[in-house]
C-alpha cells in the first residue's frame, strides 16, 4: 500500500491544490474473521508493536483492537517526558533502547513526533537525594547512559527560572542532568504509528472493545470476542495499561497491577520561558514547556485504586504549590485544563513485557507513571516477543514470575516515589 | 477530594485519611509452609477490580484506627463502610458487578 510521503517538498505542492489532495493517514479497517496477531491496545505501546510486527518480523496480517479511540488514553494523557536515567542494569538497557529509538523515530515513522532533547534535570532537595542521584549518575555511567550532576549555580544557569535561594521549604542542593532526555509529541507518536503500521497492512480497528478471551482445550488462545464479533487469533499481545488487569482476567491470568488515577494539567500558552524538563521526586514538581506554550505540570498518583480517569483537586495543587516554591515567576500563571488518566501500577514499579502461563497470549504493562518515554523501545520488544515466541534479551527480566522468584527489579526502591 | 464516612468520627475529607489497600487479606499463618508461589500471591497479587472493591482505609489524621469500605472503582462513590473485622456488607444486586 503506497502512502503519501511527508516532506517540505509534499508540502509545497500539495499547497497548489490547497491541501485537498492528502490522504487520510490511516483506514478506517473493519475487522477481518481472522488475524496471525492481534494487539489489545491503540495507545503508542500497541500501535508501535503492530508496526514492529510488520516491519521487522513480515507479520502483516494483524490488526490492533483499540476500545476507544486511537491515542486516546494514556497516550494522550501524559506530561511526554522522555529519559533513560534508571538506576539497575535492566531498566537502562530498556529506557536507553527506547531513547535511541526516539533519537531517529520522526524518520523511521516518516512522522514528525517532534522529539526534543532539551535536557531532564532532576533536582536533590536532601543530603539522601544528593546520595542516590550521585548514585544514579555513576551507574548510568558504568551503564553508557549519559548523566551529570550540576551543583545549583550551575543548574540555574542550565533553567534560568530556578529558585535556588534559600527562601523555600526544601531548597535546591544540586541536580542531576541527563541531556539526551527531553520530550515528543505524544499525539504524534499514536498518529505516526498508526499511520506507518496502516501502510504495511496493519488494520486499526478504533471503537472495538474486547469483552472475552476464548480459549482451546490446549488452553491456548484462540479468538478474542469483542464489541464488533468475535476475531480469531493464535497470537495476542495486550497493551491496555490501566485495563490490563481487566483484560488479562478474562484469560484467567493474573497480573500483579494495581490501576490508579495520575493527573496532569496545562497552564494558559505564554512565550518561550522555559527551556528543558525539571523533575523533583521528593517535593512532586514535573514540568516542562510544550511547544505551543503551554507549561505541562505532572501531578501525583491518588491515594486509591481507580478506573475513573479523574483525581481529587488536592493532588494537583500540592503540585502546584512545588511549582510555585521552585519557579516563583509562574506564581501568577493561570491553570487551563486538567485531567487523569489511569495507570497500571507494579509492586516493584518495573514493566513486565512477558509471555504469559496462556501459549499466545502476551502482555505489555505495569508502566505505572512513566510509560510514555519507553513508547518505541516497548513496543520494539514486545513485538520481538510475539513474533519469536521468547522474549528479546532486553526485556527477558521483565517477567511476571520475577515476582514469585524473587528477582525484583525495584526501581520503586531506587527512587522511593512514583517516577 | 473523596468524603470518607470513618465508622468511629464520622465524614472526614480524605486527606486526613491513608489508603491501605485491598481488604481481607490475611497473612497466612504458616508462611515457611507456602511455596513460591502461593506466597508472591499474598504479597503481590491483587484483584485490582474494575466494579465494587473492599479496600482499607486509615483515618491517620484523626482517630488512627482502620476500617473497611466498599466503593466502586468506575465511579469513586462509597457503597458502604464498616469495622475491620466485620464480614464484607452484602449490596443490594446492581451494585454486586465485578468485572
Amino acid at each position: 500500500m503506497s502512502r503519501q510521503s511527508f516532506s517540505a517538498l509534499s508540502l509545497i505542492l500539495r499547497s497548489l491544490s490547497r491541501h485537498s489532495s492528502w490522504q487520510k493517514q490511516w483506514r478506517k479497517a473493519e475487522p477481518k474473521a481472522e488475524y496471525d496477531a492481534i494487539i489489545v491496545g491503540g495507545g503508542g505501546h500497541g500501535l508501535g508493536a503492530a508496526y514492529y510486527l510488520a516491519k521487522e518480523h513480515g507479520m502483516t496480517n494483524i490488526a490492533v483492537l483499540e476500545k476507544g479511540w486511537i491515542g486516546g488514553g494514556n497516550t494522550g494523557r501524559n506530561t511526554t517526558i522522555i529519559r533513560s536515567n534508571y538506576l539497575f542494569n535492566e531498566s537502562a538497557a530498556l529506557y536507553d533502547h527506547s531513547v535511541k529509538l526516539w533519537e531517529g523515530l520522526s524518520q523511521a515513522l516518516n512522522y514528525n513526533v517532534m522529539f526534543s532533547p532539551r535536557g531532564v534535570m532532576m533536582l536533590a532537595h536532601t543530603v539522601h537525594d544528593i546520595q542516590v542521584f550521585k548514585r544514579h549518575v555513576h551507574a548510568n555511567r558504568c551503564n553508557g547512559v549519559d548523566n551529570e550532576w550540576l551543583e545549583p549555580q550551575q543548574a540555574k544557569e542550565f533553567c534560568p527560572p530556578l529558585n535556588i535561594e534559600n527562601n523555600i521549604r526544601y531548597p535546591v542542593l544540586g541536580a542531576a542532568l541527563q541531556r539526551r532526555g527531553g520530550t515528543a509529541r505524544h499525539d504524534a507518536v499514536a498518529w505516526g504509528y498508526a499511520r506507518a503500521a496502516d501502510a504495511v497492512g496493519v488494520d486499526i480497528i478504533e471503537n472495538c472493545e474486547v469483552i472475552g478471551i476464548r480459549r482451546g482445550t490446549n488452553g491456548a488462545v484462540e479468538a478474542l470476542e469483542t464489541t464488533r464479533g468475535i476475531i480469531r487469533s493464535r497470537k495476542v499481545g495486550v497493551s491496555a495499561a490501566g485495563h490490563t488487569s481487566v483484560v488479562m482476567r478474562m484469560a484467567g491470568v493474573h497480573v500483579p497491577l494495581e490501576s490508579y488515577p495520575l493527573q496532569a494539567l496545562v497552564s494558559e500558552p505564554v512565550k518561550p520561558i522555559f527551556p528543558c524538563v525539571v523533575m523533583s521526586n521528593t517535593i512532586h514538581a514535573y514540568i516542562s514547556q510544550s511547544d505551543k506554550g503551554e507549561l505541562v505540570i505532572g501531578a501525583g498518583t491518588d491515594a486509591y485504586t481507580s478506573y475513573t480517569q479523574r483525581g481529587a483537586l488536592h493532588i494537583n495543587t500540592h503540585t502546584l504549590d512545588a511549582i510555585c516554591e521552585l519557579f516563583p515567576n509562574f506564581r501568577r500563571l493561570r491553570m487551563m485544563r486538567n485531567w487523569g488518566g489511569i495507570v497500571d501500577v507494579t509492586p516493584d514499579r518495573s514493566p513486565i513485557i512477558a509471555k504469559t502461563e496462556v501459549p499466545g497470549l502476551y502482555v505489555n504493562c505495569g508502566w505505572g507513571t512513566g510509560g510514555f518515554k519507553a513508547t518505541p523501545g516497548s513496543a520494539h520488544v514486545f513485538a520481538w516477543t510475539i513474533a519469536r515466541d521468547e522474549p528479546h534479551p532486553i526485556n527477558a527480566p521483565f517477567t511476571i514470575e520475577r515476582f514469585r522468584d524473587g528477582f525484583l527489579i525495584d526501581e520503586a526502591a531506587a527512587a522511593a516515589v512514583a517516577h | 477530594m473523596l468524603i470518607i464516612d470513618c465508622p468511629y468520627c464520622g465524614k472526614r475529607p480524605e486527606i486526613e485519611f491513608s489508603y491501605g489497600g485491598q481488604a481481607h487479606l490475611a497473612r497466612p499463618q504458616q508462611p515457611a509452609q507456602l511455596d513460591d508461589q502461593a506466597w508472591a500471591e499474598f504479597l503481590y497479587m491483587r484483584t485490582n477490580i474494575k466494579g465494587v472493591y473492599a479496600e482499607r482505609w486509615r483515618h491517620a489524621r484523626g482517630c488512627g484506627r482502620f476500617f473497611n469500605a466498599l466503593r466502586d472503582t468506575t465511579t469513586d462513590h462509597f457503597l458502604a463502610f464498616y469495622k475491620t473485622g466485620e464480614p464484607r456488607p452484602t449490596l443490594p444486586a446492581q451494585h454486586e458487578r465485578t468485572t
